[in-house]
C-alpha cells in the first residue's frame, strides 16, 4: 500500500527535528554519537511516529510495542523522539550527558520515560529482544518487539547466538533493524572486520530477511508492514543507510562515529539539515 | 524424598525440587539453562512446566541477556549454568543487563569451587564471589547445606533485584533443622565460644563445625559462624564477634582474593581492625582431583588444616 504524501511530508519534518536534535545535544553535551545518531533518524520517525504502539501517558503499559535499541551511543535520536511524543519535556534534551540527567550517554531504561532496556555494551540488546518476545508470548500479549542493531555490531559474537535462539523459538513478534552504513569508530567494516554476506547471514540463521534503503519512508513503513505478516520466524530488515545523513561534511566519514561539533560546525550541521528537508519535500518529477 | 537427613541429596538437586515448588505457586517464574540442566537439575522443572522452560544452548552471554529481557516483561528468570561460566563468560552480560538496570533476574550457578573433581582447572570457579562481589546491585547467595538450599532459593524467589546463588556439586550434610528459618542478609551462629570467631561459607562450613569440635578437644573454644549471604555480607553479627573472641579466621572453597576473607576484611579494617586468617586457594588456579576430599587435602583447606591455622593463628597473635 502507498504511503499518503501528507505522512511522508510529517515524516520527513520529524525526522529533520530529530537530526537537529541531534546536533544540538551532542553539541551541548561536548561528546557523543552524531554519525550513527543521523543514520537512524528516519528509521526512528517512522518507528516513533507512524509503527509503534506506545503511549506517552503511560510509558510501561503491558502491551505496547517494545524498542530496544541495540547500538545504545545513537540514543539522541530516541531521546529526541520521545520528547517530540510527550514522554518528557523538550528541555531535558539540553541535559544529555550530565550528571543527574534521566538522559545517559547510553539508554537507561530507569531513569528514562519510554526506554525499554538499558544497552550500550553492543551485543546484549538482541538477546534481551529475544528475552522480551519469549515473555510476551508466555503471557498472550501481541506486541512487537523491535531491535536496532549496528553494522558494526555485527561482529559481536552474542548477536548470533541471539540471532540462533531468535529462530529456533520461532520468535515471529521479533523484528531486528540493522543500520547498515559500513562504518564504524576504527574506519570502514570491509577494512575493520567485513560482515558480509550480510544477506546471507541473517538467512542462514534462519531469519526472514528485507533489505531497502533506510532514508526512504516509502520503504521503511511498507517493509515492516509486510515483516509483519511473516509467520514462524524473526524478522531482520536490512536497513543501508548513510552515516551523518544530510550533513555533508559528516556524510560517510568514520571520525564522526564518535566526535562532538564545534560551534560552527554545529551551525553549518543545523543549516544543512533544513537545506535536506527542503530537497526532500520537492515533490518527485 | 527431598530431605533425607542420613543421604543428603547435593544443593543443586535440591534447587532443582524447590524450583519445581515455586514453578507450582508462581507462574510467573521461568527457567533457563545453557546446556546443562541436567548437571544444574534444571531439568527437572523442564519436565514439569516445559512451556515455561529455555533451554538455550551453549550459549551463556546470550541465555543471561534473553533472561534481562524476560525480566523486563514482568517473568521472574531463574538461568542456570557452572559457575564458572556464569561469572566469567557471561559477567558483562550479567554486569550490564541485569545488576545496572537491577533487573528481577536469579542466577543460580552450580559446581562452584575447587570441589568439582575431575574436570580440573577449566571448570573450577574460585573467582567467582571476588568477581560477582565488586558488582552493584547484586546480591550473592551461598548456602551450606539442604535446608539453607531450599529456603534460600524460596527466599530469592520473593525478592525483586538480581541475585547470584553459589552451589556445589556433591552433597553437603545437613546442618540445620528442617523448620529453621533463614533471610537474606541474615548469618546464622552455628557454634557459640569465646577464643576465636570462624567464619565460613557454602561446603566449607560443615568442615568449620568439625574443626570447632577438634578445637575445643584442644582446650581451644571457637564461634562457628555460616556467612549465607556473601553480599550484603552481615557485618552486625562480624563486628560483634570480632569484639567478641578478637581473632577471626575465614575459610572458603574459593580464592583467597576477594571472596569471603575479602569482605570480612575489607569490613573489619575499617570498623574494629584486628588480624584476620583467611584462608582458601592461594592464588592458584585448581587441578583435577578424584574426589572432593583429595582436593580439599592437596589446596591445604581441610578440616585438619583449619585445625592447624587455628592453633598457629592463636599462638602467635
Amino acid at each position: 500500500m502507498k504511503i499518503s504524501n501528507k505522512k511522508i511530508s510529517m515524516l520527513t519534518h520529524i525526522a529533520s527535528q530529530i537530526r537537529k536534535d541531534i546536533i544540538e545535544m551532542i553539541w551541548n553535551a561536548g561528546s557523543g554519537h552524531p554519525g550513527g545518531s543521523l543514520s537512524i533518524a528516519d528509521i526512528i520517525a517512522a518507528l516513533y511516529f507512524d509503527i509503534l504502539n506506545i503511549d506517552s501517558t503511560n510509558p510501561t503499559k503491558k502491551n505496547r510495542d517494545r524498542l530496544v535499541l541495540s547500538k545504545g551511543h545513537a540514543c539522541p535520536a530516541v531521546y529526541s523522539a520521545l520528547s517530540l511524543k510527550g514522554f518528557f519535556e523538550r528541555d531535558k534534551l539540553k541535559t544529555l550527558r550530565n550528571i543527574g540527567s534521566i538522559l545517559q550517554g547510553h539508554p537507561d531504561m530507569n531513569k528514562t520515560p519510554g526506554i525499554d532496556m538499558t544497552t550500550g555494551s553492543l551485543g546484549q540488546g538482541l538477546s534481551a529482544a529475544v528475552g522480551m518476545a519469549l515473555g510476551l508470548r508466555l503471557e498472550n500479549i501481541d506486541s512487537y518487539v523491535f531491535c536496532i542493531i549496528g553494522c558494526g555490531e555485527m561482529q559481536e559474537g552474542q548477536i548470533w547466538e541471539a540471532a540462533m535462539a531468535a529462530a529456533h523459538y520461532k520468535l515471529d513478534k521479533l523484528i531486528a533493524i540493522v543500520d547498515y552504513n559500513r562504518l564504524q569508530i576504527d574506519g570502514r567494516m570491509d577494512e575493520v572486520m567485513e560482515v558480509e554476506p550480510v544477506v546471507m547471514k541473517w538467512l542462514s540463521f534462519g531469519w526472514y530477511v528485507i533489505e531497502i534503503n533506510g532514508h526512504d519512508f516509502n520503504q521503511i513503513i511498507a517493509a515492516i508492514n509486510f515483516l509483519k505478516l511473516i509467520n514462524k520466524k524473526p524478522k531482520v530488515l536490512i536497513a543501508n543507510t548513510i552515516k551523518g545523513k544530510s550533513v555533508s561534511f559528516m556524510e560517510n566519514v568514520a571520525m564522526w562515529h564518535g566526535t562532538p561539533l564545534s560551534f560552527d560546525q554545529k551551525e553549518r550541521a543545523i543549516e544543512e539539515i533544513s537545506k535536506y528537508e527542503t530537497q526532500c519535500k520537492k515533490p518527485a518529477i | 524424598m527431598k530431605h533425607n537427613v542420613k543421604n543428603p541429596l547435593s544443593n543443586r538437586e535440591i534447587y532443582g525440587i524447590t524450583l519445581c515448588e515455586l514453578g507450582e505457586e508462581n507462574k510467573d517464574i521461568v527457567v533457563l539453562d545453557a546446556d546443562l540442566s541436567k548437571s544444574t537439575n534444571t531439568y527437572r522443572f523442564k519436565e514439569k512446566f516445559p512451556e515455561r522452560f529455555f533451554n538455550m544452548g551453549i550459549a551463556e552471554a546470550n541465555m543471561i541477556s534473553v533472561a534481562a529481557g524476560l525480566a523486563t516483561v514482568g517473568k521472574i528468570p531463574f538461568a542456570s549454568t557452572f559457575s564458572v561460566f556464569a561469572s566469567t563468560r557471561a559477567l558483562e552480560q550479567l554486569r550490564t543487563s541485569i545488576a545496572y538496570p537491577r533487573l528481577n533476574v536469579k542466577i543460580v550457578a552450580t559446581n562452584a569451587g575447587i570441589e568439582i573433581g575431575g574436570d580440573g582447572a577449566t571448570h573450577q570457579a574460585i573467582e567467582d564471589i571476588a568477581i560477582i562481589r565488586s558488582i552493584p546491585n547484586i546480591i550473592i547467595i551461598s548456602p551450606s547445606d539442604p535446608v539453607s538450599t531450599e529456603k534460600l532459593i524460596r527466599a530469592i524467589s520473593e525478592y525483586n533485584g538480581p541475585v547470584y546463588v553459589r552451589l556445589g556439586r556433591w552433597p553437603n550434610p545437613y546442618i540445620y533443622n528442617l523448620n529453621e528459618k533463614f533471610e537474606i542478609g541474615k548469618a546464622k551462629i552455628i557454634k557459640e565460644g569465646s577464643d576465636l570467631t570462624i567464619i565460613s561459607t557454602g561446603n566449607m562450613v560443615n568442615k568449620c563445625v568439625q574443626a570447632s569440635e577438634i578445637l575445643n578437644s584442644k582446650g581451644i573454644s571457637s564461634t562457628v559462624i555460616d556467612m549465607l549471604t556473601i553480599k550484603p555480607l552481615d557485618c552486625d553479627i562480624v563486628l560483634e564477634y570480632a569484639k567478641k573472641t578478637k581473632h577471626i579466621i575465614t575459610v572458603e572453597d574459593h580464592s583467597i582474593i576477594g571472596g569471603l576473607g575479602g569482605a570480612v576484611s575489607e569490613f573489619l579494617s575499617t570498623t574494629y581492625p584486628i588480624k584476620i586468617k583467611v584462608i582458601g586457594i592461594k592464588d592458584t588456579f585448581g587441578t583435577s582431583g578424584r574426589n572432593p576430599e583429595d582436593l580439599f587435602n592437596y589446596f591445604h583447606i581441610n578440616t585438619e588444616d583449619i585445625v592447624k591455622e587455628a592453633e598457629l593463628f592463636l599462638k602467635f597473635n
